[in-house]
């Protein structure tokens, strides 16, 4: 047994001093991130005054890398080493700190954001340290092996990055709107949710948008007007697209071509002249006036991207249907549409998407609260008088539903945004 | 189909096919064009007249009705005050008649050569009003008994009137004042200078941050599905609701950013990121006005697109042979050299469309920036310079002006665009 570890351990080669500084090195890195993210947990999220102890936690960093790339099996550091460096180190930063890490400004030593913060934090560190050095031997290092490490923590600080900036503002979204305006003014950095607090205190923001400010309305407006457009849009562009790529007639790659021009335009300059023309229709209040505007808006793209469905599909199908005697029309309802379900719930679900979202032209037309869609309505929370939890309970709601559409269908949506290319 | 195949069949049946075609595509082009191309003619028709904000009301006489003296027996008077204006001050009005319909057993007695009855019907035919004009015209009526016999109010009815104005928008009154107007303010520069910086620098941090983003996920590991769709949350997620959230967050006073930089020592103060124009800063020796509230939008703007750049780079990445790379591998390539060499190089076209696509949406960006700063600050771009003219200042005319040499600008980006776009798709 102990034999054959020798001969392993030798023969893998033990850990240069190159090896054990690269360790080092990716040590510190690794504690001065987790260390970081635990001085702003526990801000954010615990309302503590806390100090981020860079030099402390360089040092501790070092040591940690230095043990994990010292203590290395073949090309693995051992569970129990990392384990242990990282407990170890957690329990000295809680003695040395006197059991207030960080400086945490707190009456009594807060168990859960000092004692398990110490814990998790080393602990993650040394495990990240090891993490970042599998299957790397540490006995001789070159250019590859730099390249890799570099390349590992690259993509680490690029993973805390991304979710960062991605979840944050949603994060912060919902936190504030479940806290009272005297909170959010007094300690704006404190960013967690008291929870221990009734539901109804805690959903007031909700109850007040969607009653007090008619959300509720505004909910029903959207819906309509988004399934309507999907309707219309949906219509017109299948038989659209059928005309595309079936049928032949003049002009039919100069349409082609020119269907993403359509896109291109940019909606400011259509806002002049709709609002003037449709001021002296008498159709610029109106639901059935954005109901105008959506579908020309979402109809070059869809036609764009069924196209470059229906192109997939095969023509022998609708041959043969014709050959039976089916007209046309017949063809596309009992062929073509069968088989395009797919190609269709992307179109639809990303149609719904830009009318849910739209906002400038709901902005220009609409004037009556009765028929306002959410992004419209929005417009009036943003106001001195309106506490921010009520702004931000309203971002809400006009989010939560396109987020769930989203995450349940999206293998269509991702579909449609990629073959689509859609507009932004 | 195929050439061939095209040819053996009647000509009939092309006709009847193109015709087909056709009806299938007359509802989107009638769509297309009446709320697309339409609008965009009838830009640049405005862009050349004089019209304001108030305009869009046409002129209409209006007229109120007040009896003045009220009949107390047959043969008394009954005295009726038509309170008569022009809605418009500038712009006359042709054609003015007014009908009323008045109680049975009514003779009209003042002497007025516009008017005439006939048994209950009044009808005065009262010519050109010019803007601003105004008249009450009293007409006296004997009464008779039958008048009292039915017990009507003359005020039972309301009286009608109309008249023909000439459409400010269909007239043929055209000026280039518009235009002189936006180069005369001297903001039209700053403005564009302000609009490319926002496009260029918009574009080119989403296309990085998605290709970075992407780069990330190109890798098989449990969650990734998950992630991508996180990734994809700023782009989903409706603007309105982004744009305040991010603008509460970066608030000077209840922000949480300028509280948690105070906090951990990064900021001496709050900092005003979407009001402040520019800071000075000093940076080995050169001294310069670092624009704040630009900056900040530009990463709002990279921020919300790059998930759509990262969605098209990672498709790409998949697509690319996986051979490739461990034909490279048996070379020796590092993986810096392995991106460099291979993926980057995979990368130019897509990168070069997303480049391009990005670059005319984010110039015709509107609501973002609206939004957060509502132009404030040194953010106005020209999108929201239409804006600011057309329905801030109320004057479409130069609105649609500054729309019109928008379009143009976009114009060549288009015509660059479809230069050198893939054929066929």
């Amino acid at each position: 047994m102990t034999v054959t570890s020798q001969t392993r351990f030798h023969s893998q080669g033990a850990s240069s001093p190159a090896g054990i500084l690269l360790a080092t090195i990716l040590g510190t890195l690794s504690t001065t991130l987790t260390v970081t993210l635990w001085t702003v947990a526990a801000t954010i999220f615990g309302d503590l005054e806390t100090v981020l102890p860079l030099g402390w936690a360089l040092l501790s960093g070092a040591v940690i890398g230095a043990v994990v790339g010292a203590f290395r099996q073949g090309k693995d550091t051992p569970t129990a080493v990392t384990l242990i460096t990282g407990l170890g180190t957690g329990i000295l930063w809680l003695i040395l700190s006197g059991g207030r890490p960080l400086n945490m400004n707190m009456p009594e030593l807060h168990l859960f954001w000092g004692v398990a913060g110490a814990l998790l934090t080393f602990t993650a560190a040394a495990h990240l340290t090891r993490y970042g050095l599998r299957d790397l031997g540490l006995g001789r290092i070159d250019r590859n092996h730099l390249e890799l490490l570099l390349l590992r923590v690259t993509r680490a600080a690029g993973f805390v990055f991304f979710l960062t900036v991605v979840i944050f503002p949603f994060y912060f979204m919902v936190a504030s709107s479940l806290k009272p305006r005297a909170e959010l003014l007094q300690n704006p950095s404190y960013l967690g949710v008291d929870l221990a607090r009734k539901l109804s205190d805690l959903l007031i923001g909700y109850r007040e948008v969607l009653i007090t400010h008619e959300f509720w309305r505004f909910i029903l407006n959207s819906t309509f007007v988004s399934l309507v457009t999907v309707a219309i849009t949906l219509v017109l562009s299948v038989l659209g697209a059928y005309a595309v790529t079936r049928l032949a007639f003049p002009g039919r790659h100069l349409l082609s071509r020119s269907i993403l021009l359509i896109y291109m335009f940019p909606a400011i300059v259509l806002v002049i002249p709709l609002y003037s023309v449709f001021s002296q229709l008498g159709l610029r209040d109106t639901l059935p006036g954005l109901l105008i505007v959506y579908p020309a808006t979402t109809l070059p793209v869809a036609l764009y991207m069924l196209r470059s469905y229906f192109q997939t599909l095969p023509k022998d199908l609708e041959e043969a249907g014709m050959i039976d005697g089916c007209t046309r029309l017949s063809v596309i309802w009992r062929i073509t549409l069968p088989l395009s379900l797919p190609a269709l719930a992307s179109v639809g679900l990303y149609v719904f998407m830009i009318a849910w979202n739209e906002f400038l032209f709901a902005f220009m037309f609409l004037d009556t609260p009765a028929i306002f869609t959410l992004s419209r309505g929005m417009v009036g929370l943003n106001s001195q008088e309106v506490p921010r939890q009520f702004l931000m309970a309203g971002a809400v709601i006009v989010t939560v539903p396109i987020m769930v559409i989203f995450f349940w269908f999206e293998k269509y949506l991702v579909g449609g945004l990629t073959a689509g290319g859609v507009k932004g | 189909m195929t050439r061939s195949e095209r040819e053996t069949r009647r000509p009939t049946l092309a006709a009847r096919e193109a015709r087909l075609a056709y009806m299938l595509l007359a509802p989107t082009f009638l769509i297309v064009f009446a709320i697309v191309l339409f609008p965009v003619i009838a830009n640049f028709w405005i862009s050349f007249k004089p019209v304001k904000l108030a305009n869009l009301r046409p002129p209409t006489p209006i007229v109120r009705e007040r009896v003045r003296e009220t009949p107390e027996a047959p043969g008394d008077t009954l005295l009726i005050r038509y309170q008569m204006r022009n809605s418009s001050q500038e712009i006359t009005i042709e054609d003015v008649l007014l009908t009323d319909v008045l109680p049975d057993g009514l003779t009209l007695t003042t002497d007025e050569p516009r008017c005439s009855m006939t048994t209950t019907n009044l009808r005065c035919e009262l010519g050109s009003w010019e803007g601003g004009y105004r008249e009450n015209l009293e007409l006296s009526f004997e009464t008779s008994e039958r008048y009292f016999a039915t017990q009507a109010d003359p005020r039972d009815t309301d009286p009608s009137i109309q008249g023909s104005a000439p459409n400010i928008l269909t007239n043929l009154v055209f000026t280039f004042q518009n235009f002189t107007e936006i180069f005369r303010r001297g903001d039209f520069w700053p403005t564009l200078r302000i609009t490319l910086y926002y496009t260029i620098f918009g574009t080119i941090g989403s296309i990085l941050l998605g290709l970075f983003a992407a780069q990330l996920l190109n890798v098989k590991f449990p969650g990734q599905g998950i992630l991508r769709g996180l990734f994809l949350f700023p782009y989903v997620a409706p603007v309105i609701a982004v744009a305040f959230a991010w603008a509460f967050l970066l608030d000077p006073t209840s922000g949480a950013v300028s509280a948690l930089g105070m906090r951990f020592g990064l900021l001496e103060g709050p900092i005003n990121f979407l009001g402040q124009r520019s800071i000075a800063v000093d940076l080995f020796g050169f001294s310069f006005r670092f624009p704040v509230a630009l900056t900040t939008v530009i990463l709002f703007e990279a921020w919300r697109y790059f998930p759509f750049a990262f969605l098209f780079i990672l498709a790409r990445f998949q697509a690319i042979p996986r051979d490739m790379y461990e034909a490279a591998e048996v070379d020796g390539a590092s993986y810096f050299q392995q991106f460099w060499y291979i993926t980057l190089p995979q990368l130019v076209g897509i990168i070069s469309t997303l480049f391009l696509l990005r670059f005319i949406w984010t110039f015709n960006k509107f609501d973002d920036i609206f939004l957060l700063t509502g132009g404030a600050a040194g953010t106005k771009t020209l999108t929201v310079q239409v804006y600011d003219q057309a329905f801030a200042l109320a004057d479409l005319g130069t609105g649609a002006a500054v729309a019109v040499v928008l379009f143009a600008i976009l114009a060549i980006f288009l015509l660059i665009y479809f230069r050198y776009a893939p054929e066929g798709d």
